[in-house]
């Protein structure tokens, strides 16, 4: 091969690799404007915090991609031009001191970049002082329960929030409507502009309280109660999801945080006080075996259903069926006992903490009625009020 | 030259046992080495078919497949599978392979227990495998099987998923011993350290990482084992313990055990580039050194994995700063691969394809990587498919494809024979394509705010997904045009010269192809050092 005819050859060989470097900039152009942005990146959310992290986040994806487009270009631009098929000869250089120490140094600054912005917004969120209101949250297999602390007991609003999408819409006998997976039973409610700190820890296995739009993510570990907060800018419906896998129904813990204006807030938790008396109250009157029947289904779909089953049979050996066997057709006091109390080391929660001495009542009735158990007999609510004080 | 003819002469002599009981007894580097990439490909098949059993469950939204008890089984034994019964295992049969044969030494060496290490292998997958016809199912509690999920909540199973790791332990900590002894001890007279082939050295400080944490692995199984069924309380707060503790002690192996899984491709990788260009490769001791610092770095940055338990901001701080920094080192090798090509002489076989995807997509894994280190973007990344794609383009398109890409690169000289290159570069283009479509847009999903390890999820996921689903199909079933090349190319083909490959260093080159059953009986005589 002549020198003329070996420097053509280079040159076609940069022809071809400009070609190819244009169009796949085209590509990668008219691609990046037909994608919706926001359904594949990360929120915005609706806290100064998230805010800050989505910038930190944006800053470093834009670097990473700046050192592909860098790194990749030369790498295709030589895949391109120092080919053997194009007279290519090979060079025989095998290292250059100078190039390594810069590949090692200038590294280590753009590093710099981003660790100082990511520490100043780690400290932001860290700093949980000076809250408005405490709210424990507490995460059980498979649901969330949200207690407003308050120093009067009495005062203290506390309820379990769970799934609410029917389980025909997930095994698709219904079609699934918006919100799939993303609605439950009783949103946490929360005002605006007030530092509300969540304190989140676990009642069985590792949770992970997950609300995108405020940047918070903190796992609820047993033994553990760890501190995030927010404070929320907007009035809206947040929602969230479990992260850490939990068991079976991980995927079906949704978190719905609804922010409100402050007076609709402080109507909504007098209602919540009142409510709270008003089951009391029922707790001392004589429940008939209708009743018990009809709010004891409701408990047992709410409570009992993803794990016992719809149908009462359970998934053995996982979780024992209810129907024709065991303490669902045996001593009542032992039935009683195990949701009240639970059973230590096993999925069986102990139930006293989650629903009243009413929903408690009912739910064992019913189970002791329900699915051709015929057992006939009941138990009031007083009972297991009695039974709870006592063993407090 | 002398030492191809003795070889000849030995072979008559001292060829291969017959039949099977060949595989069961040998203690022969080559049969052994063989052995591990068969099983690593098999069980790299069943793992793929659990993927897959995900992927379809989650092509749209809505439980049509599987129940969610039975979803949670598959994402744990996928991830077990593939971790330890398909990456870990293929890296041994290839440093059975090749250490020998690139040191010029003429086995491990201790065969003996070389057999050992692996024919516990199929006891012990054997045994995590029949978890799954047990009452209760098999474990489901993640491949990283937090307590206390995996302890008081553990389907009865658990016990042999702990017996099982022990077993698995037990094989790569001998494996390692012997990568270990073999390396320091048999090198051909002459070949000093900063001599060996960069898979060589990748192997050796691998080795070094399996044996300081197989042990941890096993402390912690065992820990586990305890709580289970002696009453003790490590990981159970009710008694006193500390759920996250199992996570600290887990993850100080865990983290390791990545790079364990990604060094030796940085090896293999090291291997091919220069061949293919045609030219050394470029800054051999930086890369010996870049590959040391990892292998340190990886001790002191395992609760990266953990920042959502609530460590003090310290703790963030210190394990932020300490995990970006693994980019410097990490940056030094991608750059020594980039400079190798330019201004080579470059073609691009079946091998080298591999290579080159592996250096462009692992990169992106290590750059979503540097994106997770960031702590405050990390409580929105963390155990949500960002995470998900980022593993899997270190560990897919990473080491596997560092495997394929050895594979394709030894094969003639293991079987004589040169395989199907246009058949070969088929299955390539196929598994780069099912790989990216696979993998990119679980990035967007996961940023969007989908969790892993869920076996449904909101209509705004679906789109993707579905997309998703169709690339792990494609990916899975190229595979099988894998195996069909390798089978091919075992049963016969174009006969393959000794060197193979026109730009091949190393001393694997300058024996027969194939391989002769006992190799470098008498220690080679090294080539003119080309002075450094
Ligand atoms: C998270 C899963 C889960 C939920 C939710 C659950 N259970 Fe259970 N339940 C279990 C398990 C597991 C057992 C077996 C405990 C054991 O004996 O080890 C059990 C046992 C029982 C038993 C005793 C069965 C027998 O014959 O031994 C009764 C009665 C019972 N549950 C009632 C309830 C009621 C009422 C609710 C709802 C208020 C409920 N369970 C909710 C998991 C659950
Ligand atoms: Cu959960």
């Amino acid at each position: 091969m002549t020198g003329t005819e070996k420097r053509d050859q280079g040159r076609s060989g940069y022809l071809i690799g400009l070609k190819w470097l244009i169009a796949a900039i085209a590509v990668g152009s008219s691609w990046s404007v037909l994608a919706d942005w926001s359904a594949l990146n990360m929120t915005q959310g609706v806290t100064e915090i998230s805010r800050e992290v989505y910038d930190l986040h944006m800053l470093i994806f834009g670097i990473c991609v700046l050192i592909g487009v860098i790194v990749f270009g030369i790498m295709i631009w030589s895949m391109l031009v120092h080919r053997k098929s194009l007279g290519h000869e090979p060079a025989t250089f095998s290292h250059s001191t100078k190039l390594e120490y810069a590949w090692t140094i200038i590294p280590i600054f753009i590093l710099i970049g981003m660790a100082v912005p990511a520490t100043s917004t780690l400290r932001d969120m860290y700093d949980s002082s000076n809250a408005d209101i405490d709210i424990e949250v507490r995460g059980y297999q498979w649901k969330w329960q949200y207690t407003y602390l308050n120093d009067d007991p009495a005062q203290e609003v506390k309820f379990m929030s769970s799934l609410l999408t029917p389980p025909d819409e997930f095994y698709n006998r219904a079609p699934k409507r918006e919100h799939y997976l993303s609605d439950v039973d009783n949103p946490l409610v929360i005002p605006i502009n007030k530092r509300v700190r969540f304190l989140i820890t676990s009642n069985d296995v590792i949770h992970s309280w997950w609300v995108p739009d405020f940047a918070v993510k903190k796992d609820a570990i047993p033994g553990f109660v760890h501190e995030s907060w927010a404070v929320v800018e907007e009035p809206g419906i947040y929602r969230g999801k479990c992260t850490e896998l939990c068991g079976k129904d991980h995927g079906f813990m949704p978190i719905v945080v609804k922010a409100v204006e402050q007076d609709e807030y402080e109507n909504w938790l007098a209602m919540k006080q009142q409510e709270a008396k008003d089951v009391y109250e029922t707790v001392g009157k004589t429940w008939s075996m209708a009743e018990l029947m009809e709010t004891g289904e409701t408990v047992y779909a709410q409570h009992c259903q993803t794990c016992h089953q719809a149908n009462g049979q359970g998934i053995p050996p996982a979780f024992p069926s209810l129907v024709g066997q065991g303490m669902a057709i045996g001593d009542l006091d032992a039935h009683v006992d195990i949701v009240v109390n639970g059973k230590a080391g096993s999925a069986m929660q102990a139930f006293a903490a989650q629903l009243n001495p009413a929903e408690i009542a009912a739910v064992v009735t019913y189970e002791r009625n329900a699915w051709g158990n015929d057992v006939g007999d009941l138990v009031q609510p007083r009972e297991v009020n009695a039974l709870i004080v006592a063993k407090e | 030259m002398s030492a191809v003819i003795e070889n000849h002469h030995d072979d008559h002599h001292h060829g291969p046992d017959k039949g099977l009981m060949r595989w069961v007894l040998t203690t022969n580097h080559k049969d052994i080495g063989t052995l591990y990439l068969w099983f690593s490909f098999a069980m790299f098949l069943v793992g793929g078919c659990m993927a897959l059993v995900i992927r379809a469950e989650l092509f749209q939204p809505g439980l049509q497949l599987v129940v969610p008890e039975f979803f949670n089984q598959m994402t744990t034994m996928h991830g077990l599978i593939m971790v330890f019964g398909a990456v870990m295992p293929a890296f041994v049969g290839l440093a059975n392979w090749l250490v020998p044969m690139m040191i010029g030494a003429p086995d491990m060496a201790l065969p003996r227990m070389n057999n050992y290490s692996f024919w516990i292998l199929p006891f012990a997958f054997g045994m995590l495998l029949s978890t799954l016809f047990m009452e209760g199912g098999a474990p489901n509690f993640g491949w990283t099987f937090y307590a206390p999920l995996s302890t008081e909540y553990a389907p009865p199973s658990v016990t042999f998923f702990i017996f099982a790791v022990h077993l698995m332990g037990i094989s790569s900590i001998m494996g390692s011993i012997n990568v270990v002894v073999t390396i320091l001890n048999l090198r051909a007279p002459g070949m000093r350290l900063m001599d060996m082939p960069l898979f060589v050295w990748t192997w050796l400080i691998t080795a070094y990482l399996l044996i300081a944490v197989m042990p941890v692995l096993a402390g912690v199984v065992t820990m586990m084992l305890m709580d289970i069924h002696f009453g003790t309380a490590f990981f159970n707060a009710g008694g006193g313990g500390d759920p996250v503790l199992f996570q600290h002690v887990f993850w100080f192996f865990g983290h390791p055990e990545v790079y364990i899984m990604i060094l030796p491709a940085f090896g293999v990788v090291s291997a091919i580039i220069p061949t293919f260009a045609r030219k050394k490769l470029f800054g051999y001791d930086s890369m010996v050194y870049a590959t040391a610092s990892i292998a340190f770095l990886s001790f002191i940055v395992w609760a990266h994995h953990m920042f959502t338990v609530g460590m003090p901001i310290a703790g963030e701080l210190y394990f932020m700063y300490a995990t970006m920094l693994i980019a410097v080192p990490t940056g030094v090798k991608v750059f020594n691969w980039v400079a190798t090509m330019w201004q080579g002489s470059m073609t691009f076989e079946t091998p080298m394809l591999f290579a080159i995807a592996f250096v462009i997509l692992f990169t992106i894994g290590g750059l979503s990587g540097l994106m997770l280190a960031i702590v405050p973007a990390d409580f929105q990344y963390h155990d949500t498919y960002f995470v998900v794609a980022h593993f899997h383009y270190v560990l897919v398109p990473g080491s596997i494809f560092s495997i394929m890409a050895a594979a394709y690169y030894w094969l003639p000289k293991w079987t004589g024979n040169m395989y199907d290159e246009t058949l070969g570069k088929t299955h390539f283009w196929l598994s780069f394509v099912g790989v990216n479509v696979t993998f990119f847009p679980q990035h967007f999903i996961g940023l969007a705010g989908m969790p892993r390890r869920y076996p449904d999820y909101a209509l705004q996921f679906a789109d993707w997904n579905m997309v998703s689903s169709v690339g792990a199909f494609i990916f899975g079933f190229s595979q099988l045009l894998f195996l069909f090349i390798v089978i091919k190319c075992v049963m016969g083909g174009k006969k393959a010269t000794d060197e193979v490959w026109d730009g091949a260093e190393g001393l694997e080159w300058t024996i027969a192809s194939p391989a002769p059953y006992h190799t470098f009986s008498t220690p080679p005589a090294l080539p003119e050092r080309a002075t450094a």
